[in-house]
C-alpha cells in the first residue's frame, strides 16, 4: 500500500464550514494506477492539493492520509517540503503554465535533483538527458537548452513528466495531464506514463473527467460525486451506482447513432446547496424518498468492488 | 523585444548617455587642466581654445570640473539605487510572497515613507548623520525604497499565483528557491525601468542637495554645487552656469528617455 485516505474533510470557511469533499476513502497499491473521476468542482483536485499539503490557507481538514507509514496531515512544514518531489511528485494539467517561462527545460528537470539529491553539476546534466530520452524526447542536447515556449504541447508534457519523476518517487498524481492536449499527443502520454508505470514500479493517481480514457489506463477506479466517492471498481462495465452507470449513457457511442445523446438531468449542487442523504438522490433516475434522508454508506459490494447507493444492496 | 529603428527614445537616449558615459571613462585618464588649482589671473574667462568652457571664479577650468563632476553624479546614482534597488526589493518581495501581517505592517511603513517629502527626509538626514557624499547616497537610496517595494511586491502578488509556482513547490522547492530562483527573475523588467527612473532621480537628488551645500564639499567638483556658485555670475559668465545645468539636464533627460522606452518594451 502505498497510500491511504481514510475518511478525509475539506471543509472551506470556518464560520459556515462549507463542505468541499466529505470522508473520503481509498487507497493507491504499490505499482497501480489509480483513476479518480468526477466532474468539475466534485473534489477531484482538492484531493489531490490535500495529498501535497498545498490546499490554501482558509481550507481546513480533517482524517488521515498515510504515505509510507507516516501521517502526511501531521508532517510540519519543513518535513513536507522534503517530501515533495522525492516521494510524490506532480504531472499538471496545463504544462506551458507549470513551466517557468524563463528558465531552459532541461534546468527545470535538473533542479529537482539539485533539490534532492547530492549530485555534482555534471551528473545532474547526465542524469537530466537520460530521464529526458526515457520519457521519449529526441534531440536531447537541443532540448534541455530550450525554453518552455519553444517546444510543443506534448513535448512540454514529457518535460513534466520527467521533472515527475527525476527522483523516482512512490507516488505520482496526475492532475488531467492530457485535457490541454490534442488527442494523438493525448495517446501518446498515456502510453508514456503506462510505459513509466511498468518499468519504475512507482503508483499513479490519475485524475481525470474523462471516463473513456481512465478506463483503459487505470487499474482501478474512484467516482466522485459532489465530494463523495460514490464507487470504486476495477471494470467501467460492472459499474452498479446510477451515477456512474449515468456517466457511461453520457459517452457518445456508434450505437446510439440518430438518437439525441443523454445528459444527466439538473446540475452538481454548489457547495451551500448539499443537503443530507444522497448527495446524487436529486438529479438520480433511481432515487427514492428514502434517498433523500440517508446517505448511503459506501460497502463492498463484492471483491474490490465498492458502491455508495440504497439500492444495489437488496 | 522587438526594437524599432526608429525608436527616438532608445536612439537619443543612448546616444546621450554614451556620451555622457564616454566623457566620465576619459575624466578617469585624462583632464585637461586641474580641477582644484586656482588661478586669480584667469578668473570668469569667456570659453577660448585653452579653456573651451571657460573658467570659473576662482579660474578653475569648467570643461575639468564638468567631467569630473560626472563621476561624482553617476557613483550618487549607482550607490543610491543600489541602496534602494536592493531593500526596496527585499522587502517588496516578502510582503507580496507571504502576505498577511507582514505585509501590511511593511506596506503602512512605504507607506508613510511615501507620504514623507523626500528631499525633506534627505534634509533631516544629513543634519543628523552629517555632511558628507556618503550621507547623500544614503538618504537618496533611503528614499527610493518605497518604489521598489511596491513595484516588486505587485510583481510578486500576481506571480506566486501562476501554476509554475505551484509547480516549482511541488518539486519542493524552499520559499527561499522559489522567491529569488522563479518569481524574481519574471518580475524584473518593471523593476529595471524603475531604477533607470530613479538613476536619474537621484542624480537630480544630488545635485539639488549640493546646490543647497550639503552634499558634495568643496573643492571637489558636484554639478549642483557649480551650478549653486555660479549663479552670482550668471549675468557676466554665463557660460559657468549653462554648463553644468545641460549636464543635469541632459543626464536626466538620457536616463528617462531610456526608461521610457524600457517601460514601453517591458514583457508585460
Amino acid at each position: 500500500m502505498t497510500i491511504e485516505i481514510k475518511n478525509l474533510n475539506i471543509y472551506f470557511n470556518e464560520k459556515t464550514k462549507l463542505q468541499a469533499v466529505n470522508n473520503l476513502s481509498f487507497n493507491v497499491k504499490k505499482g497501480e494506477i489509480m483513476g479518480l473521476v468526477g466532474e468539475s468542482g466534485c473534489g477531484k483536485s482538492l484531493t489531490s492539493l490535500a495529498i501535497m499539503r498545498l490546499l490554501r490557507k482558509n481550507a481546513s481538514f480533517s482524517g488521515d492520509i498515510n504515505f509510507l507509514g507516516e501521517n502526511l496531515l501531521n508532517l510540519s512544514a519543513k518535513e513536507m517540503t522534503s517530501l515533495r518531489g522525492r516521494e510524490i511528485s506532480m504531472i499538471f494539467q496545463e504544462p506551458l503554465t507549470a513551466l517557468n517561462p524563463l528558465h531552459r527545460v532541461g534546468k527545470q528537470i535538473a533542479e529537482t535533483l539539485k533539490i534532492h539529491t547530492s549530485l555534482s553539476k555534471k551528473e545532474r546534466k547526465e542524469k537530466t538527458l537520460e530521464l529526458m530520452n526515457e520519457v521519449n524526447l529526441k534531440d536531447l542536447e537541443d532540448t534541455y537548452k530550450k525554453f518552455p515556449h519553444e517546444l510543443s504541447g506534448g513535448q512540454r508534457q514529457r518535460i513534466v513528466i520527467a521533472i515527475a519523476i527525476a527522483c523516482e518517487p512512490q507516488l505520482i498524481i496526475a492532475d488531467e495531464p492530457t485535457t490541454a492536449l490534442d488527442v494523438s499527443t493525448q495517446t501518446q502520454i498515456i502510453d508514456l506514463l503506462k510505459k513509466l508505470n511498468n518499468k519504475k514500479d512507482h503508483s499513479l493517481l490519475f485524475i481525470s473527467h474523462d471516463l473513456d480514457l481512465v478506463g483503459d489506463l487505470c487499474h482501478r477506479i474512484a467516482i466522485m460525486y459532489a465530494g463523495h466517492i460514490v464507487e470504486i471498481i476495477e471494470k467501467l462495465k460492472d459499474a452498479k451506482h446510477p451515477y456512474t452507470k449515468c456517466l457511461l449513457d453520457a459517452i457518445p457511442s456508434p450505437l446510439h447513432k440518430g438518437k439525441d445523446l443523454y445528459s444527466i438531468p439538473g446540475r452538481v449542487p454548489t457547495l451551500s446547496e448539499r443537503k443530507s442523504g444522497c448527495p446524487f438522490a436529486p438529479r438520480c433516475p433511481m432515487a427514492k424518498e428514502k434517498c433523500h434522508e440517508i446517505l448511503p454508506e459506501l460497502l463492498e459490494k463484492k471483491d474490490g468492488h465498492l458502491v455508495r447507493c440504497l439500492y444495489i444492496y437488496r | 523585444m522587438n526594437i524599432k529603428v526608429k525608436d527616438h527614445n532608445l536612439i537619443i537616449g543612448g546616444v546621450i548617455l554614451m556620451f555622457l558615459l564616454f566623457i566620465m571613462g576619459v575624466s578617469f585618464f585624462y583632464l585637461p587642466h586641474s580641477v582644484t588649482e586656482i588661478n586669480t589671473k584667469l578668473k570668469l574667462s569667456p570659453p577660448n581654445f585653452s579653456y573651451l568652457l571657460g573658467t570659473d571664479n576662482f579660474g578653475r577650468d569648467i570643461l575639468s570640473r564638468l567631467m569630473k563632476g560626472s563621476q561624482t553624479a553617476f557613483l550618487v546614482g549607482i550607490i543610491s539605487v543600489g541602496i534602494g534597488s536592493s531593500m526596496g526589493v527585499l522587502l517588496g518581495a516578502i510582503s507580496g510572497y507571504f502576505g498577511g501581517k507582514i505585509d501590511e505592517f511593511i506596506m503602512r511603513i512605504t507607506d508613510a515613507m511615501m507620504a514623507f517629502p523626500g528631499i525633506l527626509f534627505a534634509l533631516m538626514f544629513i543634519s543628523v548623520f552629517g555632511v558628507g557624499i556618503e550621507n547623500t547616497m544614503i538618504a537618496i537610496g533611503i528614499m527610493s525604497i518605497p518604489t521598489f517595494a511596491r513595484i516588486t511586491r505587485s510583481g510578486f502578488l500576481r506571480e506566486k499565483e501562476l501554476e509554475y509556482i505551484k509547480a516549482a513547490r511541488v518539486r519542493g522547492a524552499s520559499n527561499f528557491r522559489i522567491i529569488y530562483h522563479h518569481i524574481l527573475p519574471n518580475v524584473l523588467s518593471p523593476i529595471i525601468v524603475a531604477a533607470t527612473m530613479s538613476f536619474s532621480n537621484a542624480i537630480l537628488a544630488e545635485a539639488a542637495l549640493s546646490y543647497l551645500g550639503l552634499g558634495v564639499q568643496a573643492p571637489n567638483p558636484s554639478w549642483g554645487r557649480m551650478l549653486s556658485e555660479s549663479q552670482m555670475y550668471f549675468m557676466i559668465a554665463p557660460w559657468y552656469t549653462l554648463a553644468p545645468g545641460i549636464m543635469i539636464s541632459l543626464t536626466v533627460l538620457s536616463l528617462n528617455m531610456l526608461g521610457d522606452f524600457l517601460r514601453e518594451h517591458q514583457k508585460r
